[in-house]
């Protein structure tokens, strides 16, 4: 019987209570280690159609009269408008459609951000229709904008109430401290950059709007879109079989699409409205830059007696508060912990959730303020960590499902132990040095993520569920868990994805919860499949069920009969066998969250103030891994990422005019594969006993959150100089290097 | 205006506008979507291809500069059915993620390997250094660019 229960849902931090109905009992988890399909490095069952340019992504979809729309943006990042000539717009030639101000939500006369959208225009070529919008021109009253993010705090241009957590007595804290240390961070505005920009083609079929997007959340933008044009939520289908990527920026529909359905609306005709690579990097998203003025005091002995922080978030003109002070409330044990932030509403782009948001900042802050603190404190930094261990969690003391940072903390020896070795190696103005840093993330994962799984005459499988693959490899990961608890070869296993029409709701691909969402609703669909298998089997031979197994493809028996699948499924012609599964609930009363550590090796030179990463070590605790090879591709991205986040990449704004001055990849830089340092993956995998029928967690965010901390304190270890401001570049680290240097000659001319 | 090239071995006739790419022209007329517009200004070399056998960002080629040439594309490098080495070795080492970068990588590596049997490591980061991924890490690209050479 279904039971209707209430649960806690979590995305990036973001807690809503809801009901779910869990229909099935929970099936037991497999025991630990690599299985004959899960847990072996398996290559994507997709991989040769993306490797030969036969995947067709939403910017390769071609529809008949298909038209294009460009839009035009403000070039103020705050302004209203007095004149627009549309009329103008609508007469140029190829023109098949405009839209202006008063047509959609999406576009205004009073701009707040530079490219907030204000017109759009429908026609034969793109080309046709950026030369129809030259003719807009476009008369503007320009408008004083609010940039600075602390005049926004005291100003109260705010997009959330300041969120306070106040736990023990932070300033008894402090007094008890033998050490404090203060200090102030600051992280940078970064762009996702996704290679394929963010892009929908819509379709009217009567009454039913068919969108092809590249989307990271089927299921959000078919609401959101059916909710702005009064549609039944089946009256929009939303397709994406491949995307060019997303990393939190394609969660929602997006101006874009909002245009593309309007405008073909109007003209009957399929309209693609793709943004252009500068309007990616100025209106798609960003992650946001912080301020972080914190304190950490400890006793002697290193125990943490107080933490506490104000941060404020550059949030742009919309977006929400990411959870910055969540690091500092949760990766260590501590009594007394303060925080404060404040989420800045300003005329610039909106952010939008980028891979781990919040944690990325807040982690970059305290993992480089505890290595501050270990030095005052003459602890090795590793050492620290591990007297500050929280068993619990912190912020309501719940116990964890699983927590394995301990583990971590042991493997990450080995890799912390080179740095005498490392430090060794410097020579002339080259200094090397070692550092690291921890980790905690959410990642569990919840409820609700279905998946349906028919079975052929021919004994082969298809999972059906209208889920996307972001570029992780979900398609490989649902194969390998259907495979395994059916019996059968991989190749036996296809899954289709991608189509709100054609499979039942699955989960947003973010906030590292695919594979801890989906992976149970597949397996449970799958044992709903082999329990019909040996229901079938055990009446067709005349055995009873409990001595009946599915393995290698065939029903085996206790006592050694053998009979291979399709000797099953064939009796049944053209009859299909049909399995349904759903995501079970996460455990009350407990947190599920993903840990890990790293270590990074550099090489800084002190005269030109060069930084080259040459060694990562990440170790990360995400419970069980179900495709290595695709687990250690996630750490290798991640690091990669946090690297260009650490030392290259940051979003230039004009501070005068908040117009953006990095709107192309030749000044907003992403890291090269010149730039890659040796990497070296350990994951302990071990499964979370009280998670799902899997005791997987996601593994898409962990690794990007502590590796730009883990570079600040290896460039401190080989230098001195203690880097507080991302991105840490040649400017940057001159200027810390001569800081410190200051600080050694004060230090040498006090008195002992 | 009319050109005539050869992509991938046949013969093609295309009327195009005289400012468009030859990106465009390989996607949009001739029904060869596997090279990508990610950037159209030559910096991430998603579009890579061949042009007489030199490789290049064809969106940084005009479709009329290809009049009376050759052209390879990412379609174009599989023979017989059987993929090319460097296709089979993004494949099986997991270069590839979303992939939307991995046509460009694949025709850049395969185009290496023509001129350098043996690459090393720095001459590998020299070659593909114009090509951008934004999710692999690229450490498995290095992997799949030493399998493809080894074979």
């Amino acid at each position: 019987m279904a039971r209707l229960i209430r649960t806690e849902k979590e995305v990036e931090g973001r807690f809503t209570e809801q009901w779910i109905v869990v229909e099935e009992d929970a099936l037991d988890q497999w025991p630990a280690g690599p299985r004959t399909v899960v847990g072996q490095p398996t290559r994507r069952v997709d991989g040769v159609e993306r490797a030969t340019g036969a995947a067709v992504y939403t910017a390769d979809v071609q529809l008949p009269g298909m038209l294009h729309a460009a839009v035009l943006r403000s070039p103020h990042a705050r302004a209203r408008l007095v004149r627009l000539d549309l009329d103008a717009v609508r007469a140029a030639p190829g023109v098949r459609a405009v839209i202006g101000p008063d047509d959609l939500d999406v576009l205004t006369s009073e701009p707040c951000y530079e490219g907030h959208g204000v017109a759009a225009v429908a026609a034969d070529s793109f080309e046709a229709a950026r030369a129809a919008l030259e003719l807009a021109a476009p008369e503007w009253e320009v408008l004083e904008p609010l940039l600075d993010p602390e005049e926004a705090v005291r100003r109260e241009s705010l997009l959330a109430e300041p969120r306070r957590h106040d736990r023990g007595d932070f300033d008894r804290g402090l007094a008890a401290a033998d050490v404090v240390v203060q200090a102030e961070y600051r992280t940078q505005t970064l762009l996702h950059n996704p290679l394929e920009t963010h892009q929908s083609v819509c379709h009217w079929e009567g009454d039913t709007l068919v969108l092809y997007t590249s989307t990271q959340n089927i299921w959000g933008v078919r609401d959101e879109v059916a909710d702005a044009f009064g549609l039944p939520h089946d009256g929009v289908r939303v397709i994406c079989r491949f995307m060019g990527g997303g990393f939190g920026a394609k969660n929602d529909a997006g101006d874009y699409t909002l245009v593309a359905a309007e405008l073909a609306r109007r003209t009957g005709r399929p309209v693609r409205c793709a943004l252009t690579r500068r309007e990616e990097n100025v209106v798609s998203g960003n992650r946001n830059a912080t301020i972080q003025r914190l304190t950490a005091a400890a006793r002697s002995d290193g125990t943490l007696t107080a933490l506490g922080g104000e941060f404020v978030s550059a949030l742009g003109w919309d977006g929400w508060l990411g959870p910055t002070a969540g690091p500092m409330q949760m990766l260590y044990a501590c009594a007394n912990v303060r925080t404060v932030e404040y989420g800045a509403k300003l005329n610039l782009p909106p952010m939008a959730a980028f891979r781990a948001p919040g944690f990325v900042e807040g982690t970059f802050g305290l993992e480089c303020l505890l290595d501050e603190l270990a030095a005052r404190l003459e602890l090795d930094p590793l050492e620290l960590r591990r007297r500050n261990h929280a068993d619990s969690d912190g912020t309501d003391d719940r116990p964890y499902t699983s927590k394995n940072l301990m583990e971590c903390y042991r493997r990450a020896e080995t890799h912390w132990e080179r740095r005498h070795e490392v430090r060794a190696r410097s020579e002339g103005p080259w200094k090397r040095g070692v550092g690291m840093a921890s980790q905690i993330w959410y990642g569990g994962g919840g409820p609700p993520s279905y998946a349906w799984i028919r079975v052929g005459s021919d004994g082969r499988a298809v999972v059906v569920t209208a889920m996307q693959d972001i570029g992780t490899g979900t398609r490989t990961a649902m194969a390998q868990i259907a495979a395994e608890e059916l019996g059968v070869p991989l190749e036996h296993v296809r899954v289709e994805i991608g189509d709100s029409a054609r499979g039942p709701y699955s989960v947003i691909s973010g906030g590292s919860s695919t594979t801890p969402s989906m992976g149970p609703a597949v397996r449970s669909a799958a044992a709903d499949v082999k329990r019909q298998i040996l229901e079938i089997a055990a009446q067709r031979f005349h055995l009873e069920e409990r001595v009946l197994d599915l393995k290698g493809g065939n029903v085996v028996s206790a006592d050694g009969g053998s009979w291979s699948l399709e000797e099953v499924t064939g009796l049944l012609e053209d009859a299909q066998i049909l399995g349904k599964g759903a995501r079970g609930p996460n455990p009350t009363g407990m947190r599920v969250m993903t840990f890990g550590a790293q270590v990074a090796e550099v090489a800084v030179d002190v005269e030109t103030g060069e930084v080259r990463v040459e060694r990562v070590a990440a170790i990360h605790d995400v419970g069980r891994i179900v495709n290595p090879l695709g687990a250690s591709s996630q750490v290798e991205g991640g690091i990669i990422q946090a690297i260009g986040h650490a030392l290259s990449e940051e979003r230039l704004d004009d501070p005068a005019t908040g117009l953006v001055l990095t709107q192309t990849l030749d000044a907003y830089k992403v890291p090269t594969i010149a730039d890659v340092p040796e990497i070296v993956t350990e994951l302990v995998d071990v499964p979370d006993e009280h998670l799902t029928n899997l005791g997987s967690k996601g593994l898409g965010e962990p690794p990007i959150i502590p590796t730009a901390a883990a570079i600040a304190n290896a460039i401190r270890d080989a230098t001195g100089a203690d880097v507080r401001s991302l991105p840490i570049t040649r400017e940057e680290l001159l200027h810390a290097l001569e800081a410190a240097r200051e600080q050694e000659r004060r230090g040498a001319a006090a008195p002992a | 205006m009319n050109v005539r090239l050869t992509v991938n071995g046949e013969p093609h006739e295309a009327e195009v506008w005289e400012g468009e790419s030859l990106l465009f022209a390989l996607r949009e007329r001739l029904g060869l979507p596997g090279s990508k517009n990610a950037c159209e200004q030559g910096e991430c070399g998603s579009c890579s291809v061949l042009l007489d056998d030199r490789l290049v960002c064809s969106c940084l080629v005009l479709a009329v500069q290809a009049d009376g040439h050759d052209v390879v594309t990412v379609e174009g490098l599989a023979e017989d059915g059987r993929l090319h080495r460097v296709q089979e070795a993004f494949a099986a080492t997991g270069a590839v993620q979303c992939g939307f970068c991995t046509p460009g990588f694949v025709v850049a590596a395969a185009d290496l390997l023509e001129h350098n049997a043996d690459p090393s490591d720095d001459e590998i980061r020299e070659a593909l250094s114009g090509n951008l991924c934004r999710c692999t890490g690229y450490a498995k690209i290095f992997d799949a660019v030493r399998l493809a050479a080894s074979q």
